[in-house]
């Protein structure tokens, strides 16, 4: 088996009487997409926190590429290759979706101390931001202002930032949110040839999109993993049954 | 958009130079001290600017560098004029009269202090990030009433306007000309600051921190720099402002002057470029032609306050391009 890209190794975090995370041990290969599924309240969110370091682990630490990251800032994690999309947008709305994905750009390559050159007639910038707005089809939007975006576009847009990061792993929280029918038919499209340039943590609540998309999938219940397989291995499985899916039929 | 607010930036500026022209053909000096009031002001508040618009800080302790900036001006120029020898603890130096040399030390001075005050209070944000800068302000101004060797209370008087190579300050006109062409050149600087990479990654932080350190940039950090640009072009000003008044005293440090400056970048619209200087004309009109009819006139400022607040977000600015916030 080759090696993980990212890997959590026994991820604890209590708040107070309730586990959000225990012993949370999942692996995120090359070229995979390791959806992580669960009832409301089962620590998926935390979980991407401690994965992207805005919240500190009590024990238990992160790999990235078999270095230990967990000392990382977000920022740090971020420039050592995670790139993360948020559930609820989180996106410089007063910008245009072009300066949107310039920043990504400016973060990644590690250049906001730059104070002279327009950074929207950088060409290496806009290079990269236009790339990334093609890729998700905002291209012809680039010069709206990011709060005139559908609520559609808002969601291609958080997908054009994490690329313009061009990361070693992505991790996405929920990235079909939102979305009708179409637009989460779009986007499994373009999240299944994504997986080719790095792997994809996928948190999902859309279960066609989950099934149709992930190589593995593990199943958070309580802040514990108590399952983790193929789609098929995951829908036979009695405990899942019982702890989660049960519950929607 | 763009060419229009462009057009609105000159025909500021061009207004802002044609009154005291005006004024000199007419010889009325005091028209001119006026104008050079308010291009002093608006420097002023185009450093706060940086912090309060494209940051999204709201400093409520900006007359420190403004004092910082006067002070040190007072200082070296004190030393000048009384011939005597200014003891900094690691060694013993000339005062000067040298404009130049004063504002590089205005400058320096007032970068070093953002910094450090940055550094504290960026570790809190919103209310209490305001009352710790509330808080270093009065800190300074209560220092500056104590220090009886520059006047304590009663401030400095610099009797004789510091040189600039190859003008006579003493002339309003020249003097005029010298901080307009500042505010210009700090204009100039400002707006490409606010494009570059740096700006754009400063503007992003204030509307989104989370979004800001998922593509690796560190807010505390781009704060930090934008405190310290911000408190050296305030820093700057206050040099000039002594330098127009010939005096200097703790009330540049008091927490009403940081005030005033906020309302200066409310009035013209905040995170605008421009913005300050009409922020400062404004003021600087409205306290003449009000201030000459009644003492009360801050209620009608307070009124025109109110009414930008609550119907006009962008300010005077806001109302002329119909946009607001800041652009990068």
């Amino acid at each position: 088996m080759s090696e993980a890209v990212l890997t959590t190794h026994k991820l604890c975090k209590r708040f107070g009487a309730l586990s959000a995370t225990d012993d949370v041990s999942i692996t995120l290969l090359p070229d995979e997409i390791h959806a992580v599924i669960g009832p409301n309240g089962a620590g998926k969110s935390t979980l991407i926190q401690q994965i992207c370091g805005s919240l500190r682990p009590d024990s238990g630490r992160v790999e990235l590429l078999g270095r230990d990251i967990s000392i990382f800032d977000t920022a740090a994690r971020a420039r050592a290759g995670i790139a993360r999309t948020f559930q609820v947008s989180q996106l410089a709305m007063e910008d245009t979706v072009l300066q949107n994905a310039v920043l990504g750009a400016i973060g990644s390559r590690g250049i906001s101390w730059r104070m002279w050159r327009n950074a929207q007639q950088t060409p290496t910038l806009i290079a990269r931001a236009d790339t990334a707005l093609e890729r998700v089809g905002l291209i012809e939007h680039r010069d709206t202002v990011c709060a005139n975006l559908s609520h559609g576009q808002r969601r291609q847009l958080e997908v054009a930032v994490a690329l313009t990061l061009e990361p070693k792993a992505f991790i996405m929280d929920e990235p079909m949110a939102g979305l009708g029918a179409e637009g989460s038919k779009t986007l499994t499209a373009f999240l299944d040839g994504l997986r080719l340039e790095a792997p994809i943590l996928l948190v999902e609540h859309d279960m066609d999109a989950v099934f149709a998309l992930a190589d593995r999938i593990s199943v958070l219940v309580y802040g514990k993993v108590i399952a983790t397989g193929s789609a098929a291995e995951i829908r036979n499985s009695a405990a899942v049954r019982e702890a989660y899916l049960g519950d929607a039929t | 958009m763009r060419i229009h607010e462009t057009a609105v930036n000159t025909a500021v500026l061009l207004a802002l130079l044609s009154v005291p022209a005006f004024a000199w053909w007419t010889d009325e000096p005091f028209t001119i001290t006026l104008a050079t009031r308010a291009a002093v002001l608006a420097l002023a508040a185009v450093g706060l600017n940086i912090l309060l618009g494209i940051g999204g800080l709201v400093s409520f302790g900006h007359a420190v560098f403004f004092g910082l900036g006067g002070y040190a001006m007072a200082i070296l120029a004190f030393h000048a004029q009384n011939y005597t020898e200014l003891n900094l603890g690691i060694g013993v130096i000339d005062g000067t009269n040298s404009m130049p040399v004063i504002w590089l030390v205005a400058i320096i001075v007032s970068a070093i202090t953002a910094c450090l005050i940055g550094l504290l209070s960026l570790r809190t944000s919103g209310v209490y990030f305001i009352m710790i800068t509330l808080a270093f302000g009065q800190m300074f101004y209560y220092f500056a009433i104590s220090w009886s060797t520059y006047g304590g209370e009663d401030g400095v008087s610099i009797y004789v306007r510091n040189q600039f190579p190859g003008l006579n300050t003493l002339d309003p006109i020249q003097f005029f000309l010298l901080c307009f062409g500042l505010l210009c050149f700090t204009l100039f600087v400002t707006a490409r600051v606010q494009r570059s990479a740096f700006g754009v990654a400063l503007n992003a932080t204030r509307q989104s921190r989370a979004r800001a350190e998922a593509v690796g940039l560190r807010p505390v950090r781009l704060q930090l720099v934008a405190f310290a640009l911000s408190g050296a072009i305030t820093g700057l000003a206050g040099a000039l402002f002594a330098d127009l008044n010939r005096f200097v005293s703790p009330s540049m440090f008091s927490w009403q002057l940081s005030g005033e400056l906020i309302v200066l970048v409310i009035i013209g619209g905040v995170g605008r470029l421009i913005g300050p200087v009409i922020g400062a004309c404004v003021f600087v009109a409205l306290e003449h032609l009000l201030g000459g009819l009644t003492e009360y006139w801050h209620i009608a400022l307070g009124a025109i306050l109110l009414g930008i607040v609550l119907f006009g977000r962008g300010g005077v600015l806001g109302l002329l391009t119909g946009q607001d916030g800041a652009r990068v």
